[in-house]
């Protein structure tokens, strides 16, 4: 009993246990192409098995008609020649002779005089041309019917003569066929199976080669990579694009990495100030005055510090492109008198003296806010490290001009300038150059405005002005595509604006 | 003045509820925003300090709201959303004014005195304004100061006519930047104070009083201190 009840279970658990790997089987790409494949290829050898089975059973009949045709025409020439005797005489003696043909000559009653033909259908031979029918030969059992087409003559005086072919080697035809197409079908289906399973096997070797990978990537390798089979396939091409994207987020990585060390070192130092007054005030204040400018002073340090993080946002917000909806049609000589004339008390305390040249009429799509920011923080830089050294000119100038399809605005001094080594590594984030430690800043406002000329399609150039330094910002007329990549290509492909909208950021 | 101040976070709108009862401000506080709309509603504020992010009912709805419904008492809005375009959106839903987060107090009282002195001034502007000897005359562009006329740049006009209007309150840089120069980026350097410094050069110099004066941690301020 309990076997039995052992066996069952047996027998119930192995089934779904294959089953339950079936429908992973049905899901996958592989089995579906080869399942409609199998369909097509089975479904297209029998339709052309077919046709020529169709076709060869028209051309046999044609010649079974025409073989009955001539005979007939020979017969009844010779019962015109001979009467109907002579007609007997012949079919008799036909009759008598192996073969496919089939004779019978009756009485207008339908009593058969001659002929090789038993039994048939009753009334065929009151329908004079062509039918098919099943009958009976003369030397065979009554029950065994065979096929056959036969045609009907009447003949003078009421006789009748019957000519027919026995269609068995179209049966046979048919037979043939039919056999031939089983075993193309099953042809067709062991070979499809076959072709789909080692299709499937080398495909899903590879996709779950690649899942693998994608897997261990997940898991923290991130210097994984896929396999790259060197076929040139779209394996090969999803795997590269693959890597590409990859690469990608790892140099992102990188780079917010650095950003983050050097946003932790760089609120480090205000921090630590901050910290060090407080102490020292709780330690040696002695009156509440006292107390009080200690507290301003930290005020004032929490005060640089929101505004670091403030710039550092703006700059994040900007690189992720999150400002939309704010693009309108700018007036440059607006922004770049009013900064100038913002900047020019400023200029003047330094010993500078600053100014403004708009070509007429100059105009582009952007953020006015931003952009004046951008140039707001190129002059302030410009004001705190151009103040020349030798007799060079105690200028800054600063410029807006049209460039083809850019604009140009240029903040150009005559200070000791940047060195061409360090020209691109000022544009990131908190990076500044020795000189300029002693000075106060953080080093986020040529960052922010590179993030500015980015988000506008432009970007930001630094040259040299013999003596000096002269910074552009170059930013195109058209209004600026925002929907550009989040991966662009580094360096120059920037300033190439795509066709797409800006809405849609 | 009495004032609305609609915030979430319990801290914030205990400190600030403080801070603006010291200043001699009556404040109310609604912890969120279907609260905050249902106070502000004929509850005869004069400004509204209304958090951007609030539970039920979002700042800017809660504006948008009281604005459909014909209610025109002043609104600020604080913001943690410190960018550009969150500006265009708060004064596009009605608020007249907008401070991102972190702020400092001074710079928020200095901005609600501002905005509840103009409920209660006339509307049309008057054609000048006068502090003590000081006159400011908008239509012929011109100041005088004991009747002795003052040249003044385009700039430096427009900047002492923002401080004289709003003569006896606290101006901010923040302030100035926006409504003498409209702008609302953080200029890093003391460039406002080198303008003011150079108005007041022009304006001070050779008096026994000053008009403008420099209010420690907050901004700036025009007051006749002769009498």
């Amino acid at each position: 009993m309990t076997q039995l009840a052992d066996g069952r279970t047996a027998d119930a658990t192995q089934p779904s246990g294959r089953l339950r790997f079936l429908p992973h089987l049905v899901r996958t790409t592989a089995f579906k192409l080869t399942a409609i494949y199998l369909v097509v290829f089975a479904a297209f050898a029998i339709f052309v098995l077919g046709y020529v089975a169709w076709n060869a059973k028209n051309l046999l009949d044609d010649q079974i008609r025409s073989t009955i045709d001539a005979e007939i025409q020979g017969l009844a020439e010779q019962q015109r020649l001979g009467g109907i005797r002579r007609l007997v005489q012949i079919i008799e003696r036909r009759s008598r002779g192996p073969g496919a043909s089939l004779y019978l000559v009756t009485t207008p009653l339908g009593e058969r005089i001659a002929g090789n033909i038993e039994a048939l259908p009753p009334g065929t031979l009151d329908r004079p041309g062509e039918s098919e029918i099943e009958y009976a030969r003369s030397s065979e059992a009554l029950d065994q019917t065979n096929h056959a087409i036969v045609r009907v003559f009447m003949l003078p005086a009421g006789f009748r003569l019957l000519v027919g072919r026995d269609v068995e080697e179209r049966e046979r035809l048919r037979v043939v066929i039919k056999r031939a197409a089983a075993w193309s079908v099953l042809l067709v289906v062991v070979l499809g199976c076959f072709a789909g399973w080692f299709v499937a096997r080398r495909v899903l070797k590879r996709i779950d080669g690649m899942n693998d990978t994608a897997r261990s990537i997940m898991a923290g390798d991130l210097k994984g990579r896929l396999a790259i089979a060197g076929t040139g396939d779209e394996l090969d091409r999803l795997a590269g694009n693959l890597n590409a994207m990859l690469d990608r987020i790892g140099e992102l990585m990188s780079g917010m990495q650095q950003v983050t060390d050097n946003v932790a070192h760089d609120l480090k130092t205000p921090l630590t100030r901050l910290r060090n007054r407080a102490e020292e005030a709780l330690r040696t204040a002695q009156s509440p005055e006292q107390l009080r400018a200690a507290l301003d002073g930290a005020i004032d340090e929490a005060d640089g510090l929101i505004r670091v993080f403030n710039a550092l946002l703006m700059i994040a917000r900007l690189e992720t492109r999150q400002i939309s909806d704010s693009m309108a049609p700018l007036d440059l000589a607006e922004i770049v008198d009013g900064l100038s004339e913002l900047y020019e008390p400023l200029a003047e305390e330094a010993g500078l003296t600053l100014s403004a040249s708009v070509e007429p009429g100059l105009s582009l799509t952007g953020n006015r806010e931003l952009i004046g920011q951008a140039l707001a923080n190129l002059i302030d830089n410009a004001l705190k490290y151009g103040k020349p050294e030798g007799d060079a000119p105690a200028t800054v100038a600063v410029t807006a001009r049209r460039v083809g399809d850019m604009i140009e605005l240029g903040v150009a001094d005559h200070g000791a300038g940047i060195p061409e080594a360090d020209r691109s590594r000022v544009l990131e984030r908190f990076v500044r150059l020795d000189q300029s430690r002693s000075k106060p800043g953080f080093g986020l406002g040529l960052a922010l405005a590179s993030a500015v000329a980015h988000l506008h399609g432009g970007a930001i150039r630094l040259a040299d002005n013999a003596p000096g330094l002269d910074v552009v910002m170059s930013l195109p007329v058209a209004p600026p595509p925002v929907d550009r990549p989040l991966f662009e290509a580094p360096a120059g492909s920037t300033s190439q604006p795509d066709a797409a909208g800006f809405q849609s950021a | 003045m009495r004032l609305l101040i609609v915030e979430d976070d319990a801290e914030a709108a205990a400190y600030l509820v403080k801070a603006f009862r010291e200043a001699g401000h009556v404040a109310d506080h609604a912890p969120d925003g279907l609260e905050g709309y249902a106070m502000a509603q004929g509850g005869g504020y004069d400004v509204l300090v209304v958090d951007r992010m609030l539970p039920r009912m979002d700042g800017l709805s809660v504006i948008r709201s009281l604005r459909e419904q014909g209610e025109t008492v002043p609104a600020l809005i604080l913001s943690a959303l410190a960018q550009v375009d969150d500006r265009v959106k708060g004064l596009r839903a009605g608020g007249d004014d907008y401070l991102p987060k972190p702020y400092a107090f001074s710079e928020l009282l200095a901005r609600v005195e501002v905005l509840s002195r103009r409920r209660s001034a006339p509307t049309s502007e008057p054609t000048s304004y006068r502090v003590g000897d000081l006159l400011l005359d908008r239509l012929a562009h011109r100041v005088t100061r004991a009747g002795e006329e003052i040249v003044l740049q385009p700039r430096e006009f427009r900047l002492l006519e923002y401080l004289m209007k709003h003569a006896g309150q606290v101006v901010t840089r923040t302030m100035l930047l926006e409504n003498v120069w409209d702008y609302h980026f953080d200029p890093q350097t003391n460039v406002i104070d080198v303008h003011v410094s150079r108005l007041r050069s022009k304006v001070d110099k050779g008096f026994e009083h000053p008009m403008i004066h420099t209010i420690r941690g907050a901004g700036y301020m025009v007051r006749d201190t002769a009498r």
